[in-house]
C-alpha cells in the first residue's frame, strides 16, 4: 500500500505523462483490503479507503476541491414494519416493501455533504442517507414513505449498517486521501462497491466505482452456512446429534459424583 | 471473547451465552423442565434474531434432556406407551407449528404471538402452581399434614371415546387426550423453542391424572423426542439452527444441569417448586409489561 502510494507520487511528480493528458482529473482509488473473510474470531472490520488525485498536466488547480467516499454492500428486498399500540399492545400495524435496500452503506466527505453539494448533484449520486433509493412498492404518500424511511435508517445506523460520516476524508495537498470506515460483525457476504467522488463548486469533476470488496465466510463459517442452506436434513440430523452427545457425555462424566 | 455465530450472523460474547446455558441447566437440572421458555427470552434480549433464538434453544433443550431420560429410564420412571402418544401428537404438532410459523411471519406478526403466548402460559401456570406450592409451604411451615392433591383425570378427559390402559400411568383413558396434550406442546416448541415441560407436567398431574412417579420421566422422554423433530424441521423450513450457538448454550447447560439435579436433591420439594413458580411469574410478568410498553424499536425489518 504505501509502494503504491509512492509510485503514485512519483507519477505526479513528473509533469507530462501519459495521465496528464485529458482534462478532467483522474481518480486512482485503492483500499486496504479487498477480501474480508468472516471466520470464527470475525468481530467486523475497519476498512482503509485511500487513493491519489491526479490533476491535467499535474497542476494542483486553484479552489476548494472536497472527496466523497461511499461503500455500499448488496441490496436486498425488504419489509420495514411499524408497531403501533392497538388495545394497550404494541403490534406490527403498518408495513411497507422496499425492493432494493442497501444492507450495508457507509459515506464519508471531507466537509458535511450539504456544504459540498447541492440537493439535486446529491440525489443523483444517492449521496446521504436521507437520499438512498429504495424502490418502495404500491402506492404510498410521501410523509408515510419518509417515516418508514427514516425509521428503517435509524435502525440500521445504531447496528452500525449505516453510517455518514462527515469531515472524515482527509485530503492532502489537495492529491491524497484517505477515509476509515468500519464494517460490523452482522454484515451480509456479498460484493461491495467502493465509490469516490471528486467534487469542486457543488459539481460532481470525476467519480470511480472500479474498486470492490468482497466479503464472504471462509472455512468452518463458510461450511456450516452451506450444510445449513444445501443439505438442510442433514445438518439438522447432525445438531440433534451433537446435542445428544454432549448431554450423554455430561451424564458420564458427573456419573462418579 | 468473542466468536461469530455463522447462522444467526454476528458475533458474541462465548461465555455470557456458556452462563446462560449453565444458568438455565441448572433450573432445569432442579426442575425437571428443559428451560427453553428462559433461553428463548434470555437470547433474544441479548440481540440473537429470535428465530434462531427459538430454533437453536430446541437443539439444546434436547442435550439438557438426555441424561435426565436416561436417569428415568432406569428406576422405571418412564411410561412408554403414554410416552409414545404424547411423542406422536407432539410430532403432528411441529409440522403444524412449522405451518403456523410461516403464516405469522408472513403477516409480520410473530413477535407478538410469541409474547402473548409466553404471558399468557407462564402467567397462567406460574399462577397454579405458586398457589399449589404456597399452600404446601405454608401448611408444613404449621406442622399440618400437606394437603394431598386428588389424583383424578379432567371430566373432559374422561368422556373422550376408546379407551386404553396406560399401566405405569395407573390410567384408563383415551389416548385421544395424551394425543391433543402433546400436540398442543409440540406448537409451543416449534413456536417458542421450548420443550413443554412446564405446560406439560401440571397438565399430566392434573388433567390426565399420571401417578407422579412417572410424570417427570415421560414428559422428558416426549421432550427430548419433540425438540429433536422441532431443530430438524427448523432445519429444513426456517434454516435458522444456529449449530455453534447450541453447542456453547450445551456446553454450559448440560454442566449446569448435572450441578442442578445434585442440588435439588438436597433442598425441600415444596420450596424448590416455590422458586420455581417465582421464576415462572417473574418471566411472565416481564413480558407482559414488555407487551404494554412502548417498546425500544418502533421499526422491525424482514429481509425478503
Amino acid at each position: 500500500m504505501i509502494v503504491r502510494l509512492l509510485l503514485l507520487l512519483a507519477f505526479l511528480a513528473v509533469p507530462g505523462t501519459t495521465f496528464a493528458q485529458s482534462a478532467v482529473p483522474k481518480l486512482v482509488p485503492d483500499v486496504s483490503q479487498r477480501d474480508i473473510n468472516i471466520q470464527s474470531r470475525f468481530t467486523g472490520a475497519e476498512l482503509l479507503l485511500f487513493g491519489a488525485i491526479i490533476y491535467p498536466r499535474g497542476v494542483v488547480p486553484e479552489g476548494q476541491i472536497d472527496v466523497v467516499v461511499l461503500l455500499r454492500g448488496p441490496t436486498r428486498p425488504l419489509i420495514v414494519r411499524e408497531k403501533q399500540q392497538i388495545a394497550g399492545i404494541w403490534i406490527n400495524a403498518e408495513s411497507i416493501d422496499f425492493r432494493s435496500a442497501p444492507t450495508y452503506y457507509a459515506i464519508a466527505s471531507s466537509r458535511p455533504l450539504e456544504k459540498i453539494i447541492d440537493a439535486r448533484t446529491a440525489a443523483i449520486y444517492e449521496l446521504g442517507l436521507n437520499r438512498l433509493q429504495l424502490s418502495p412498492t404500491g402506492e404510498i404518500d410521501a410523509k408515510e414513505l419518509r417515516r418508514f424511511r427514516s425509521g428503517l435508517v435509524d435502525l440500521n445506523q445504531r447496528d452500525g449498517l449505516y453510517l455518514e460520516a462527515p469531515n472524515s476524508v482527509n485530503v492532502t495537498d489537495q492529491v491524497l486521501y484517505r477515509a476509515r470506515l468500519t464494517i460490523p460483525s452482522s454484515v451480509p457476504e456479498g460484493r461491495y462497491v467502493a465509490e469516490t467522488l471528486l467534487i469542486r463548486d457543488g459539481r460532481v469533476i470525476v467519480a470511480d466505482d472500479g474498486v470492490t470488496v468482497t466479503v464472504s465466510k471462509t472455512g468452518f463459517e463458510r461450511f456450516i452456512t452451506i450444510l445449513s442452506q444445501r443439505y438442510s436434513l442433514i445438518y439438522g440430523m447432525f445438531a440433534v446429534f451433537i446435542s445428544l452427545l454432549l448431554g450423554w457425555m455430561a451424564g458420564l462424566a458427573f456419573a462418579k459424583f | 471473547m468473542d466468536i461469530y455465530l455463522p447462522i444467526a450472523g454476528l458475533s458474541v460474547d462465548i461465555f455470557v451465552i456458556i452462563l446462560l446455558g449453565a444458568a438455565v441447566g441448572m433450573l432445569s437440572g432442579m426442575f425437571g423442565v428443559g428451560g427453553g421458555f428462559l433461553t428463548t427470552p434470555l437470547l433474544i434480549f441479548y440481540g440473537i434474531p429470535p428465530v434462531v433464538a427459538a430454533a437453536s434453544a430446541s437443539t439444546q433443550v434436547t442435550g439438557t434432556s438426555v441424561s435426565g431420560v436416561i436417569a428415568h429410564m432406569k428406576r422405571g420412571g418412564v411410561d412408554f406407551r403414554m410416552g409414545a402418544v404424547l411423542v406422536a401428537g407432539g410430532l403432528l404438532g411441529t409440522l403444524f407449528g412449522a405451518l403456523l410459523f410461516r403464516v405469522l411471519e408472513a403477516l409480520g406478526q410473530i413477535d407478538t404471538v410469541i409474547n402473548i403466548l409466553y404471558v399468557v402460559m407462564l402467567g397462567g401456570i406460574g399462577g397454579v402452581m405458586m398457589r399449589e406450592s404456597l399452600t404446601a409451604v405454608l401448611a408444613k411451615r404449621a406442622g399440618r399434614p400437606i394437603p394431598a392433591s386428588k389424583r383424578r383425570h379432567h371430566p373432559l378427559v374422561a368422556n373422550l371415546p376408546w379407551r386404553w390402559r396406560f399401566y405405569r400411568s395407573g390410567l384408563y383413558i383415551s389416548p385421544l387426550a395424551p394425543l391433543i396434550l402433546g400436540f398442543i406442546t409440540g406448537i409451543m416448541t416449534m413456536l417458542l423453542g421450548v420443550g413443554g415441560g412446564f405446560i406439560m407436567v401440571p397438565a399430566m398431574l392434573y388433567i390426565l391424572g399420571m401417578s407422579a412417579n412417572v410424570v417427570v420421566g415421560t414428559s422428558l422422554f416426549q421432550i427430548l423426542f419433540v425438540t429433536m423433530s422441532s431443530t430438524i424441521v427448523h432445519s429444513l423450513t426456517t434454516k435458522a439452527v444456529d449449530i455453534v450457538l447450541a453447542v456453547f448454550l450445551l456446553i454450559g447447560s448440560v454442566t449446569g444441569a448435572q450441578i442442578g439435579a445434585r442440588l435439588a436433591q438436597r433442598m425441600q420439594p415444596e420450596y424448590l417448586r416455590l422458586f420455581l413458580a417465582g421464576i415462572v411469574v417473574l418471566v411472565a410478568i416481564r413480558m407482559a409489561l414488555g407487551l404494554g410498553w412502548r417498546p425500544d424499536e418502533i421499526y422491525t425489518l424482514q429481509l425478503l
